[in-house]
């Protein structure tokens, strides 16, 4: 029998209105008692961790990973992806299927839940593709793919540009009950974007991707889930006009949702003209975390660790997003940590490859934007990262329920580090948050009663 | 005397002293290029690269030339981005050139931005020959360089640049190096092509072309590209003409010293009236000419040149 004792650490449990200073325990794997029973029940040679000063949350989950197996295993493996999830404080996460052959049959399905069974350290689900090899020409097997497991289906990477497949998608998957996500993008409006159509595009003379672009498809998925019922999540929302559009769908009872990636709530467009363009300009809000420090972190204009898809928006984008997940318009938040390869990064910045890496600074980011900025409390920042997703996609995590899988993430939420390349468990590096001092700080990560990430204090 | 900088990679982020140290020592160069033996030793024994990733001519051979007259050693170095994308990559091409001990390093390239990017790991000076639809910087410089001597002054001038903003490097780096030296300037053409937005580079947006040249004291057109545009930016070539185009009847409408300026190549006809092109006001020699002299200047600076060794 194996067992788990967390003491002393405030437990907040959003999934059962819980929040309370308790002792926890984990029995074979399960949650087994909270409080004094947790107490009572201990058995004898339980390992014991000290969470004073500590929160206690139900495992995060995060729903936007590309992990890049089959494939792309020079970017990211099952195995090194699911230990920055760890290290992230992620116990759950949603692999996207754009891998190499795309996940869009149930072979490459049951391929890499076997995978990851073997060599991931934390629960891997999976999308299957919407369309056959995310060409979006022909619906994929989705009855298949649900069978095989799926928990949602996605061309995520892609955007499904034909109305009329997307409608019969939408009106197919009925019978299954998945939710289908959809990476909001019109190619006609894009076309070979590079970053937000702005002020900065003019000035860098990079490409514009306009909010439009993305505006468009939201208004589309908004009608069609209108038309056939279908749930329909709209994925990393970085603009404005989309909030708006999902903020009205939302409160007539659409069946539409939308999440938020911390770096569209935390950066700008401004950032790709450089470190000492972002600070002067919209690093405002960011400046008092790095007064102990007292170092801003530094970096180049033309950055591709900030070329991402979507791309960084304005600031009064930025304002939009972080107003939408105060007010429940946005109600998950998720990384999309896309990894790629140094030699891939480390170009033009046009021919970079859209993408950073994003689970282990994922928590810290959030806490900073909406909890240490006073926007939220505590309680209401840890439902993005549980209960909505969890709830989206029908999973039975996301809880600290007494019999519930035993997923735990304990976190200091005031402690301040600095995130380093060096130390990141990602097989990729590329990120644009090295060097920033973080504050909030996953300490021990448990999986189904099984310690996967502990921090050492630094001595 | 105002230049530390060990590359040139745009304007927007010079000062005005530094744009005016440029100018002052160009100025020198001109004289060089007067005289019967037009040869400097000032880069002797230095290696000058140019890289160019993007197909140009005048550019290219300008600055050969200027780097000829400072007795460097130059090396051309072409390639379509196409087929360097396939193989190896521009890190790898440039550091390369640079183990053949390069000083200078001049780059072309369509990708934004890659200057800066070369700049981040090259021991050598790096100086922006145009990139994409980002900056230009020895155009603007050979530009407010000619303006500067056909007019004594840059300051309170009302210039007017007329064509496809939007893609265009010549047009933001124009801006960057006129604004700073306190020209106003107009900035013209379709609606598709010159975006309100460019008012917060601090410019006058205008689609009236009229109403665009009526009070210039410089007209500096500039090509439809073509080959960056979208085939959804305007109807064609002929309503541009018609609504756009420098003709004589439109010219008669403007202040008699108005001078024209085109960055080349002109597209006859097109941008401008044949023979307006080779008027009286025209000064798009002058500025091939000048145009020597400027990158002699900047090839010069980068290097480490100094007043003191100029007067040598």
């Amino acid at each position: 029998m194996n067992s788990l004792l967390l003491t002393g650490g405030r437990i907040i449990d959003p999934a059962n209105n819980l929040d309370s200073q308790a002792d926890l325990l984990v029995l074979n794997g399960k949650i087994a008692a909270i409080g004094p029973d947790a107490t009572r029940l201990v058995p004898p040679d339980t390992e014991r961790i000290d969470a004073r000063g500590k929160v206690i949350a139900p495992g995060l989950i995060d729903l936007h990973v590309h992990f890049r197996e089959p494939g792309q295993s020079a970017k990211e493996t099952i195995a090194t992806g699911t230990r920055a999830a760890a290290r992230g404080g992620f116990t759950s996460v949603v692999c996207m299927p754009n891998t190499t052959p795309a996940i869009d049959n149930p072979g490459s399905v049951a391929l890499i839940h076997e995978k990851a069974e073997r060599e991931g350290v934390v629960n891997v689900y999976l999308t299957g593709a919407i369309t056959r090899n995310i060409a979006g020409e022909e619906l994929s097997p989705i009855g298949s793919l649900k069978q095989a497991g799926v928990v949602a289906i996605t061309d995520d990477g892609r955007c499904v540009q034909s109305n009329e497949l997307m409608r019969r998608a939408l009106e197919y998957v009925r019978m299954f009950d998945l939710p289908v996500f959809d990476h909001c993008q019109d190619y006609s409006l894009v076309t070979d974007g590079v970053i937000h159509e702005g002020y900065w595009s003019t000035v860098l003379g990079l490409r514009g991707w306009p909010s439009i672009g993305e505006e468009v498809i939201v208004a589309r998925n908004i009608l069609l889930a209108e038309l056939t019922g279908a749930q329909v999540h709209c994925q990393h929302i970085s603009a404005e006009g989309s909030v708006k559009l999902l903020r009205e769908a939302r409160s007539r009872g659409v069946s539409i949702s939308g999440e938020a990636c911390p770096h569209h709530f935390t950066l700008t467009d401004a950032a790709i003209a450089g470190s000492e363009v972002f600070w002067d300009t919209d690093g405002g809000d960011w400046k008092p975390f790095f007064t102990n420090s007292n170092q801003l972190p530094f970096w180049p204009s033309y950055d591709t660790n900030f070329k991402m898809n979507p791309p960084l928006r304005s600031a009064q984008d930025r304002a939009a997003i972080l107003d939408a997940l105060v007010d429940g318009t946005l109600n998950i938040v998720c990384s999309d940590h896309a990894p790629h390869c140094d030699y891939e990064k480390d170009v033009e910045f046009d021919y970079a490859p859209f993408g950073i890496t994003g689970l282990e600074t994922e928590l810290p980011l959030t806490l900073m934007a909406l909890h240490h900025s006073g926007r939220l409390p505590l309680e209401k920042v840890i439902p993005l990262l549980t209960t909505g997703p969890a709830r989206l996609l029908k999973l039975p995590k996301g809880t600290l329920s007494v019999g519930a899988d035993g997923d735990i993430t304990v976190f200091d939420p005031n402690q301040e580090w600095v995130f380093d390349k060096e130390t990141s468990a990602s097989k990729s590096a590329n990120s644009p948050f090295y060097g920033w001092t973080l504050k909030g700080k996953v300490t021990t990560t448990v999986v189904a009663g099984k310690i996967v990430w502990q921090d050492t204090p630094a001595p | 005397m105002s230049w530390t900088r060990k590359h040139l990679l745009d304007i927007q982020s010079l000062s005005a002293a530094e744009i005016e140290t440029v100018l002052d020592t160009a100025r020198s160069f001109k004289a060089v290029g007067e005289r019967a033996i037009k040869k400097v030793p000032a880069l002797r024994g230095k290696t000058v690269v140019n890289l160019f990733i993007e197909p140009s001519t005048r550019t290219r051979i300008s600055f050969e030339l200027a780097a000829h007259r400072l007795s460097a050693d130059v090396i051309n170095f072409s390639a379509e981005a196409s087929s360097l994308r396939k193989g190896e990559t521009l890190k790898d091409t440039s550091r390369t050139l640079e183990a053949l001990n390069a000083d200078i390093i001049i780059v072309r390239h369509s990708a934004t931005g890659a200057p800066h990017f070369l700049s981040r790991f090259l021991a050598a000076s790096v100086i922006n020959a145009g990139d994409g639809a980002h900056e230009h910087p020895t155009q603007a410089l050979l530009d407010v360089f000619t303006i500067r001597e056909c007019k004594g002054k840059i300051a309170g001038l009302n210039v007017t640049i007329l064509g496809d903003i939007l893609y265009s490097r010549v047009a933001r780096s124009g801006i960057w190096a006129l604004t700073k030296l306190g020209a106003r300037v107009t900035l013209c053409g379709p609606s598709t092509l010159v975006p309100k937005v460019f008012e917060k580079l601090g410019c006058r947006v205008v689609h009236d072309v009229e109403e665009a040249v009526r009070e210039a004291d410089i007209i500096n057109l500039l090509r439809i590209q073509h080959e960056r545009q979208r085939r959804t930016m305007f109807p064609s070539i002929g309503e541009y003409t018609s609504l756009f185009g420098l003709n004589k009847a439109r010219m008669a409408k403007t202040r008699p010293d108005v001078l024209i300026m085109h960055p080349g190549p002109i597209n006859r006809g097109v941008e401008i009236d044949s023979s307006l092109a080779d008027g009286p006001q025209s000064v798009i020699l002058n500025q091939v000419t000048n145009g020597l002299a400027v990158r002699m200047a900047v090839l010069f600076l980068v290097n480490g040149g100094s007043e003191a060794s100029l007067a040598q």
